[in-house]
């Protein structure tokens, strides 16, 4: 554990934990209503009313930027388990079953895989319609094929080895010989997929909501708080710099602890990137 | 060689083929009748008819894609449904806008952080490595859309150099054309030499650590010649693939730079057909970049043997 606490690994520790702590506070307590819009008091520089300032509508920015996280967060988090499920499903049954179906689903897989993601969701956002259910299906599909890719290769590499074979010849259902000798072996390089793929989920959620494909209004994303502060960039600096500061940030922490969790798992890679 | 190049072509096939498909089964899952989707809510029931036996929907699916791939490699794409230009047109004229950015931002990305990221390598652990690497992986955690409004900020606002907002074509006003270029070129440039640098530095560590390099240094070859004849050539491989990746990437992320600079670019186009439901352009559009990014790989899989000869050999 002590090679694992590198300075940038704690760093992004506590990046994460500062966001994930942010969100959680929002659930129940945040310093004013998010949603409430106060004619009297728009455009407030940090200070006056509240610590980070008020936007066009009056409503203060710190609070928003809490909910802001929340929904980041849940989106994302509910996006990689959604791609991790499907995708660990087909990688186990294309790697362990072999055959036909194997063949198709990877052909598709690997033309899917030549799409670039964020492309892919707004082709699937075009079916599914925007608003954050349209997100979550989108993105978590854009990013299934990824997942789907890493486990059938870890499968493939194991299903030759010894104790497979010895789950077979103890009688052992193939069922049962995925579920308890093949699945807890993909753990280590899907933890390894799963950090990183949190922050493109992340990235690719505010760039979205940012476009105006995402969470509706008035329910404040850091991408759409963004999008919304672009009319105001001279009179309210401030609205365009701290949602984007917090998706910098946690990034940022997300890629320092992608790198230490991908050292500490796959310790070949240390170092190179 | 050709041996190379006919099996990298036949590998692209396939997925183009699969592209073809994903783009007509798109426009099948939506709820409706296509016809109806394709013209819009305020079509006259002549046209309606019309699109209907031209698209073939009372025929079986096989029918209706062969009948859509054939239109297609004609260069057929349909009409818009907002302003009634034929797609095709729309997309590729909203294309250059798009790929004049972009490429001018990879290439001097890649101009800049090949050398960088080789430079992190040798010098790994040491102070230059240390700055490069953290530059990179700042570089790569600022979201490009918040990258491109400080520089609006900075630029734009406080200096006032360069033009807020709005887009004039190089073709028609090449100096102030280029004015709106700059903001937009160097948001992704900054973007992307983050993700190169890491990269390329990724590749020359592992090229470093190889047999060859070891002895190359024993026979007594200056450092100079160590670095320039055996690893920096045999490291370009891995990124030359990446650039191809990125170059497709940023068709589809270049749409949130255009949005921050009201550029009117294809990732524009392709957002704006989204939220006016033109199901034409949104066809169009996903066809057409996916197409581009394919050939863009297999152009840059073709001159792979030239970093790297081994492939031939496979």
């Amino acid at each position: 554990m002590k090679k694992f606490l590198t300075p940038q690994a704690l760093i992004g520790l506590l990046f994460a934990l500062l966001i994930v702590g942010a969100a959680l506070l929002s659930l129940l307590w945040t310093p004013h209503d998010p949603l409430k819009i106060s004619f009297a008091a728009r455009l407030q520089p940090p200070g006056a009313s509240g610590w980070l300032g008020t936007d066009q509508f009056g409503r203060d920015e710190l609070s928003r930027l809490m909910v802001g996280a929340a929904n980041s967060v849940w989106i994302s988090l509910l996006t990689v388990v959604f791609a991790l499920l499907i995708g660990t499903v087909l990688g186990v049954v294309t790697g362990f079953v072999r055959g036909w179906l194997d063949r198709i689903v990877m052909a598709f897989v690997n033309a899917l895989l030549a799409f670039p993601g964020l492309l892919l969701a707004l082709a699937l956002l075009a079916v599914f319609g925007a608003n954050q259910y349209g997100i979550i299906l989108a993105l978590g599909l854009a990013y299934t094929p990824s997942v789907t890719r890493i486990v059938r290769g870890t499968v493939l590499s194991l299903r030759e080895k010894e104790f497979i074979e010895s789950s077979r010849v103890l009688g052992n259902s193939e069922l049962y010989t995925m579920a308890r000798h093949i699945l807890p072996n993909c753990i280590a390089p899907l933890t390894v997929l799963a950090t990183s793929m949190f922050g493109w989920v992340i990235l690719a959620e505010s760039a979205l909501s940012f476009l105006g494909l995402g969470v509706p209004p008035p329910a404040p994303t850091w991408g759409n708080m963004l999008a919304e502060a672009r009319p105001f960039m001279a009179q309210a600096t401030y609205l365009s710099i701290f949602p984007g500061l917090c998706i910098a940030l946690t990034l940022l922490g997300i890629n320092f602890l992608g790198d230490a969790v991908r050292d500490l798992l796959d310790p070949r890679m240390k170092g190179l990137e | 060689m050709f041996r190379f190049m006919l099996k990298r072509l036949a590998m692209a096939l396939p997925t183009l083929f699969i592209v073809a498909v994903s783009v007509f089964v798109l426009i099948r899952l939506i709820p409706g009748d296509p016809a109806q989707l394709l013209l819009g809510d305020l079509a006259d029931p002549a046209r309606l008819l019309a699109l209907r036996t031209r698209l073939g929907l009372d025929q079986s699916w096989l029918t209706q894609f062969g009948l859509w791939i054939g239109h297609a490699l004609q260069g057929d794409l349909g009409v818009s449904i907002t302003t009634g230009e034929p797609v095709l047109q729309l997309v590729l004229s909203r294309f250059l806008v798009s790929a004049q950015i972009v490429l001018v931002a990879v290439v001097l990305a890649v101009l800049v952080a090949v050398p960088a990221g080789m430079i992190a390598a040798w010098k790994q652990n040491r102070l230059p490595d240390l700055a490069l690497v953290g530059t990179a992986t700042l570089l790569v955690s600022l979201p490009t859309f918040w990258l491109g409004l400080l520089l609006l900020l900075l630029f734009g606002l406080k200096l006032e150099w360069l033009p807020v907002v709005g887009y004039v074509s190089v073709m028609s006003d090449w100096k102030n054309g280029l004015l709106y270029l700059v903001m937009p070129i160097m948001t992704l440039f900054l973007h992307e030499i983050g993700v190169l640098i890491r990269m390329a530095r990724a590749s020359t560590l592992e090229v470093l650590r190889l047999d060859y390099i070891t002895h190359a240094r024993a026979k007594g070859l200056s450092e100079r010649a160590v670095l320039m004849r055996h690893a920096f050539r045999n490291s370009f491989g891995p990124t030359w693939t990446l650039i191809g990746l990125v170059l497709g990437n940023l068709l589809g992320g270049v749409a949130v730079v255009e949005t921050v600079f009201t550029v009117p670019g294809l990732g524009r186009l392709l957002v704006d057909a989204i939220f006016a439901r033109d199901y034409p352009v949104i066809q169009g559009c996903l066809l057409f970049v996916a197409v581009i990014y394919v050939l863009t790989n297999l152009v840059i899989d073709l001159c792979y043997p030239i970093f790297d000869p081994r492939v031939l050999a496979e």
